[in-house]
Parts: C-alpha cells; sequence; structure tokens
C-alpha cells in the first residue's frame, strides 16, 4: 500500500478518517471548533456516495444519524461540545438501544472557551451514557481513531463518541493518510426488531441491564487499543490524557526526567494498563484538560490495587482553561520538588491598545441595535443569543447571552417574571431555526408582550457562513425550499411581523416603534446580508467619507464602526469602509457624504 | 535539549493572512519529509482581532510554542509583535511589519497607538528585530494582499527548509492568476531581510 503524507488541519484528517471508513451519512449543526469537517466532506459528498447535511440542530443531526445507522449505513454526527446538550436525549437512550452499522458521535471541546460560552469537558457525557470516548491527541491519531471508532462502535453495539478538542481540531500536522474503500453496491435497509429500536419500558428495563454488563466489554476492547501506551521507567510516574500525553512527554524530556508516563487516548482508560502502571509507580502526577475524570478512575482503582498510592491530579494541575507546555512542565515540577518556571513578564505590554474582536465594518447588526436603542430607550431589556451579534455587546443591546435560542425564552421569563419595561430581544436566523422557534411559540402562546427581532442576515455567519433551511441551499449546494421566517414567525402566533432594512435606519426605527406599541408580540425581522458574503457574492458599494462640515462630535465614532476613525479633532473613514451608509444617516450635521469620483 | 528543530510564533490581525503563511511552510515541511506541527486562531478572533499561530518545525510534540520557546517571531502588525514578545527566545529573531492596523479601541479614541520604538524596544531586549514595512513593499509588488507573502519571503531565510520546497508550497496555495504578484512578493520580503 502506498501511503501519502499531507499537512491536514486536525478537522480535515477526521473527514478523512470519516471516508476512509466508508461512512454513508455525516450530520451535523455547525459549531466552532467543529465545523470543517462538514465542510471538508460536503464537496466530496456526491463522488463518494455519501448523504452530508447541515441539519437544523444538534439533536436532528444525532437523530438522523441514528437512523441512517440503524438503516445499515455507517454514520457520524458532528457538533462542538455544547452541542452535545442540545443532542443528549436521543445520546443518553441511543446507549440503551444500541447501533446498527457503525455510529461515531463527534463532540469537539474548547477548553479556554476560545469559541464557547462554556468549557464543559464531554468525557463525563460519555461516562454518564456508559459509552466508550476516545480521545486524539494530534490530527494524525485523529484520523486514525476515527476509523478505529467505526470498527469500536460495530464491536460493541453501541455509538462511540470521539472527543477532539480546539488544539486537535484546530493543529496542523503531517498526516498519513489510508485507503479510500471501492464504492459498493449498498447494503441498507432499515431491519426490524422492536426489543432494540421501541424505548418501551419493558424493552429499555433489560437493555439497561445489558448496557450496564457491556462495561467490562468495553474495558476489554480498549486494553488492546493502540491509544493507550505504557512506558515503564522510575516508580514516580505521569498519566496524562490526550493532547496532555504531547505536554508530559516534552515536558520530562525538557526536565531530564526518567519518569514513567502512561498516554491515554481513551475514556474508560483500560483498568489492565492502569494497574500495571500503579503496582510499578508508588507517586503518579495525573495530568488532564478539564474535569478530573482519569483522576478518579485511577483514585478508585488505587483503593484496590495501592491503597498508599502517592496520587496527584488537580492539586497540581488547573481544572479550568486549556494546558500547555508550561503548566504541564510546573505541575511536574512540583511533584519532582524542582522550582517553577516564572512566567516570562514584558511590563511595557501596559502600552497595547486591546484588539477585540468586532462586528464588521457595515455589519448590518450595528445598524439594528442603533434603532433599537433608539425605538426602545437605554431603559428597555434586551436579552440576546449566541452569534456574531453577540460581539455587539458594547452598545449596550446584548444583554444577556446563555445558550442557543435562549434569548426569546428568558425574555419571556423577564416578562413574566415582572419587569414591566419594554423588553426587545435578538437572535440570528440560523439560532432562530436552530431553537427560537419553540421559544416563540411559547411566548405567543403564553401571552408575552414583547419583541422578538430576528438578525436576518442569510447565513450562519459566526462559524464561517454556513447555508441553513432560510438561505434555499444545503451544506452540498443543492437547492431546496427557502423557509420563509414572516410566515413561521405569523404560524408561531406573532401578532404583528415586520420586515427592515438595517440599513434604512430612520424607517428601522419607526418599524421598532411600531413593534414597540404593539399591545402583543410582535416579530421585526431585520433582513440584511452579512457583508463577508455579500462580498463573495460581488456586491460592491460606494465608500464614505467625512467632509469638511464635521464639527466633532464623536457620535460616528461611538456608533462603533471599525472604519471610522478619530484624528485628534474630527472623524475619518479608513480603506475598511464598505458603504453601508448608516453612519451618514447617525452623523447629526449631515457631515458623511458618499465619495464622489 | 531542543523538541523542535525551529518553533515559530506569526501573529497578525483576522484577515491578514496569518494561517496561509503557516500552511506554506507546514506543506513545505512535509515535501522535505519533516515532521511539522501548527496550531491556528479560527471562530471568533477572526472577526478583526489579534490572531496567532504557532508553527514548530521537525517537531513529533504539541503544536504549541511554548513561552520564550520561538526562535523565531514573525508579525504582521507591530502591536501584535509586542502582544506576542513572551514567545520570543532570548536571541530570537523578531521580523516585524511596521505597518498599523488601528484596533477598534484606538479608532474610537480609547486608547493610543503607541509609537514604533516603544513597541519595539522590548523585544530588541530580547532579541534581534528586522522591522520594515511589509505592506509598501506588497503594494510594489502589486497588491497590498500580499503582505503577508512579502513577511513569508523575509521567514524563508530564517527557517530550515530549503526556498525551493517553500515555493512549491506557495504555488500549491495561492491561486494561479494571483501566482506572479505573490513571487514578486516573496522576493521583495527576501531581499529586505538579505
Ligand atoms: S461576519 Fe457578517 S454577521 Fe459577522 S460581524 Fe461580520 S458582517 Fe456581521
Ligand atoms: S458607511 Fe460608515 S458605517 Fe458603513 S462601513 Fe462605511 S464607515 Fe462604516
Amino acid at each position: 500500500m502506498v501511503f501519502v503524507k499531507e499537512y491536514l488541519l486536525g478537522n480535515a484528517a477526521i473527514a478523512r478518517g470519516i471516508l476512509e471508513s466508508g461512512a454513508g451519512l455525516v450530520a451535523g449543526y455547525p459549531g466552532t471548533p467543529s465545523s470543517e469537517i462538514i465542510e471538508t466532506l460536503s464537496p466530496l459528498a456526491g463522488q463518494r456516495r455519501m448523504h452530508v447535511e447541515w441539519s437544523v440542530n444538534e439533536k436532528v443531526a444525532l437523530e438522523v444519524a441514528i437512523g441512517a445507522s440503524w438503516a445499515n449505513a455507517r454514520s457520524v454526527a458532528t457538533m462542538k461540545h455544547v452541542g452535545l446538550n442540545v443532542a443528549s436525549d436521543p445520546f443518553m437512550t441511543l446507549a440503551y438501544l444500541g447501533v446498527g452499522a457503525g455510529l461515531v458521535v463527534i463532540t469537539a471541546d474548547d477548553p479556554y472557551c476560545h469559541s464557547s460560552q462554556n468549557e464543559q469537558d464531554s468525557r463525563r457525557y460519555a461516562q454518564f451514557a456508559g459509552v466508550p470516548c476516545l480521545e486524539p491527541a494530534d490530527p494524525q491519531e485523529a484520523k486514525d481513531m476515527t476509523v478505529y471508532a467505526f470498527e469500536l462502535s460495530e464491536r460493541l453495539n453501541l455509538p462511540v463518541m470521539l472527543r477532539p478538542t480546539t488544539r486537535v481540531s484546530h493543529a496542523r500536522s503531517d498526516v498519513e493518510t489510508g485507503q479510500l474503500p471501492a464504492l459498493a453496491a449498498s447494503n441498507a435497509g432499515f431491519t426490524r426488531d422492536p426489543s432494540c429500536r421501541v424505548a418501551l419500558p419493558v424493552h429499555v428495563r433489560p437493555l439497561h441491564k445489558r448496557l450496564i454488563a457491556k462495561q467490562e466489554t468495553i474495558d476489554k476492547e480498549l486494553s488492546s487499543a493502540p491509544w493507550n501506551r505504557l512506558v515503564c521507567r522510575a516508580d514516580t510516574g505521569i498519566i496524562a490524557s490526550g493532547i496532555s500525553g504531547l505536554y508530559a512527554e516534552e515536558a520530562l524530556k525538557d526536565l531530564e526526567l526518567d519518569y514513567s508516563l502512561l498516554r491515554i487516548g481513551t475514556t474508560p482508560a483500560p483498568s489492565g494498563l492502569l494497574t500495571e502502571m500503579l503496582e510499578h509507580c508508588r507517586r503518579i502526577l495525573v495530568v488532564e484538560e478539564l474535569e478530573p475524570v482519569l483522576e478518579e478512575q485511577v483514585a478508585l482503582l488505587a483503593r484496590k490495587v495501592r491503597p498508599d498510592l502517592d496520587l496527584h491530579g488537580k492539586s497540581l494541575v488547573p481544572r479550568a482553561g486549556e494546558l500547555d507546555l508550561g503548566l504541564v512542565r510546573n505541575a511536574i515540577s512540583a511533584l519532582a520538588g524542582l522550582p517553577a518556571r516564572e512566567p516570562i513578564v514584558i511590563p511595557e505590554k501596559d502600552i497595547l491598545p486591546p484588539r477585540p474582536p468586532a462586528l464588521c465594518p457595515g455589519c448590518s447588526h450595528r445598524a439594528t441595535y442603533q434603532a433599537m436603542i433608539k425605538a426602545f430607550g437605554k431603559d428597555a431589556v434586551f436579552p440576546s443569543d449566541i452569534g456574531c451579534y453577540t460581539m455587539g455587546v458594547g452598545m449596550g443591546t446584548v444583554e444577556t447571552c446563555l445558550c442557543m435560542g435562549a434569548s426569546i425564552s428568558v425574555a419571556t421569563g423577564i416578562r413574566f417574571g415582572g419587569d414591566e419595561r419594554p423588553i426587545c430581544c435578538t437572535l440570528g436566523d440560523s439560532t432562530f431555526l436552530h431553537s427560537g422557534l419553540t421559544g416563540l411559540l411559547n411566548a405567543a402562546y403564553n401571552g408575552a408582550r414583547l419583541t422578538v427581532t430576528i438578525l436576518d442576515n442569510s447565513t450562519t455567519a459566526m462559524t464561517g457562513h454556513q447555508p441553513h433551511p432560510g438561505t434555499g441551499r444545503t451544506a452540498t449546494g443543492q437547492e431546496s425550499c427557502p423557509v420563509s421566517l414572516e410566515d413561521v414567525a405569523r404560524a408561531l402566533g406573532a401578532g404583528l411581523v415586520e420586515t427592515v432594512d438595517p440599513y434604512d435606519l430612520d424607517r428601522a426605527v419607526e418599524v421598532f416603534r411600531k413593534a414597540r406599541d404593539f399591545s402583543g408580540l410582535s416579530v421585526v425581522i431585520a433582513r440584511q446580508s452579512c457583508v463577508i458574503s455579500a462580498r463573495r457574492q460581488g456586491v460592491r458599494r460606494q465608500p464614505l467619507q467625512v467632509t469638511d462640515a464635521c464639527v466633532g462630535c464623536q457620535v460616528c465614532l461611538n456608533f462603533g464602526c471599525p472604519a471610522i476613525e478619530w484624528t485628534g479633532e474630527t472623524a475619518s473613514i479608513n480603506t475598511l469602509c464598505t458603504g453601508c451608509g448608516v453612519c451618514a444617516m447617525v452623523c447629526p450635521s449631515g457631515s458623511i457624504k458618499e465619495v464622489v469620483r | 535539549m531542543r523538541s523542535s528543530d525551529c518553533d515559530i510564533v506569526i501573529a497578525g490581525v483576522g484577515g491578514q493572512g496569518v494561517i496561509l503563511i503557516s500552511d506554506v511552510i507546514g506543506r513545505a515541511a512535509v515535501k522535505a519529509g519533516l515532521p511539522v506541527r501548527g496550531a491556528e486562531t479560527h471562530g471568533m478572533a477572526q472577526r478583526g482581532g489579534s490572531v496567532v499561530n504557532h508553527t514548530r518545525i521537525n517537531c513529533r510534540y504539541s503544536p504549541m510554542v511554548a513561552e520564550g520557546g520561538a526562535d523565531l517571531l514573525l508579525a504582521l502588525e507591530p502591536v501584535e509583535a509586542l502582544r506576542h514578545a513572551h514567545f520570543l527566545a532570548p536571541g530570537g529573531t523578531a521580523l516585524v511589519n511596521t505597518a498599523p492596523v488601528l484596533p477598534v479601541t484606538v479608532t474610537t479614541g480609547k486608547f493610543a497607538y503607541p509609537p514604533l520604538e516603544k513597541v519595539l524596544s522590548p523585544l530588541q531586549r530580547i532579541g534581534t528585530v528586522r522591522a520594515f514595512n511589509a505592506t509598501e513593499l506588497a503594494a510594489s509588488a502589486g497588491t497590498v494582499q500580499a503582505m503577508n507573502v512579502v513577511m513569508l519571503g523575509a521567514l524563508s531565510r530564517y527557517i530550515p527548509i530549503t526556498e525551493e520546497a517553500i515555493l512549491a508550497a506557495l504555488a500549491q496555495v495561492v491561486p494561479e492568476k494571483h501566482l506572479k504578484v505573490n513571487l514578486r512578493a516573496f522576493e521583495l520580503g527576501k531581499a529586505e531581510v538579505d
């Protein structure tokens, strides 16, 4: 066999593993750091006879994947860690019912919350459901583990979780790829077997016992998994999981310590290898990101195998945030009685201006927020949601952000909790279709008086501009019937539904006033393309400039567009301007005009 | 004991093309038969925020460069050089584009953009600094968009990979119609540090 090495992103390596496994269906919802898996696969779907879809949310994605697995096609559901909260309902019972063909649930964790609302540890979910979890350390393992995960899933008749983290999904390395299977005729088809497909009490009682009994089989299977490697040296040792194993290896080399090292790539860790390690070492440090999942397993086992074990873990390794070489090296140094390396402090850094991410120049969300403030006043309550628009927090129109789709229900609770002020909540089009629909239905059903603003830029912008049911396009570029947000809002029971182009600021303010004064549930759809997708589609607008009439009032600067700069006395517009024209409407002295060529 | 032949930290602003540089180095390393590791910034931070990329040549460990471990700090923007200065190894080299990109905190007048000498002096204390206006050089090559390739050209003089492999990798990632401009940009960057 000829092996080829490619420089692959972790997520592209996972996609490669999916292809090498001959999967028939991949479904997911975009979420950093997981989105590139489906983005890598969607252009290849046709030629590999594979169905690839962006589902409307993670629960739906997993259910679609389960259906395919039960119809005997290998399948995948991909999501970010918090997506599994949404998909947890099917996930938990699936472990009882089992799979048909192999099913892999990919949940990409995000220690340090680089792009997330929390840093929950998906290994806890795997434990909770009683299914094995594979934790790759690098892109090569990510690819190899994907292939292995399908086989394991079929041997165990269980879903298998693959849990890359940001530093694996968004790492690149040289990856040795394998062969793609020949395209065979599909033998897919659903097999009727109510005893393990219908979750009735009478069926699930024995299935729960079967799942418990499987835990021993899981342990046996994982004992031969190549991802768990023990190197016995001194009687002090390190047990490290996933990428922490690489940090630990590098730290030991750097510190020139001859400690034993057990690298773990599976949850649970196989008890045989752990026992070997415990019999060899009297002192052990467990290194893992986030929760002490592995440490707890070692502590339990030590009670039987080596009750006098000197065990360290979260006492030396932080439980919050992500690890790196420095943190792991210092934890090992502490164990070895060596001095810690102090962090490098550069005092001159205090002259650095912060550079937070911001809404793009010309982003329509900024205009919508501006109109909302004008119409509702600063005293109104502005619950919001998850998307690019959360970055508008500085404008005062993002006062809550909890989880996907929560804005409408939280707003409902604020109203019925007794707040009498005007309430205007915001959420994006993709977020609304993901899980805002039920909140809107509930608000209408229970008669909540509030305004729901759907920030409709016709894409899932934050995660890289994926399509959704409102766009009339699928993951693979097929045309589909675009859902009308207006019709959906009316059907769910909104009493007033208005659509406005936020670039038309005066009209937007008018519409928001009407919504504010409406006696029931109103929905405002603020529709304007995301500037990034508009640019890709070739939209070019005339840029604007500040004329000599500028009086230096700074009103446009406070509007916050990154294309507007302060020169010291007046405002000026730089080359980032996308020509949305909104600042011209914001300027009280009429000093901003289109550039005349 | 070293765990890589060359540790590089590439810093810049979302949209400047930081990822392309490391993609080219990574592909070139693979062509040269060397194990290589990279770590990227995706998602939220890319919207005009600070972005950083770590690349490690001939390395089998994690993709993350340790504090004080970067042989090379390649900064596409001056204050981003200082923001990531703690990565530069003592005696390492910082290659810095001197053309500023003002953050919103500066354009809105909340913070001041510091003068270049103040930005560079901490780096000069740690290692060697080569600062030049790569944005202007890119413009003279044909487009400011090629600024990242000017910086790549400069970087190519410092990394243990042949120019031939780097240029072959560059040709893979840049669309054919832009290749000429990019090759000019690459040469200008190289000449700047020679
Ligand atoms: S990507 Fe689109 S939606 Fe996101 S900030 Fe930029 S313009 Fe706004
Ligand atoms: S027209 Fe004004 S608000 Fe719109 S992008 Fe240009 S400077 Fe920014």
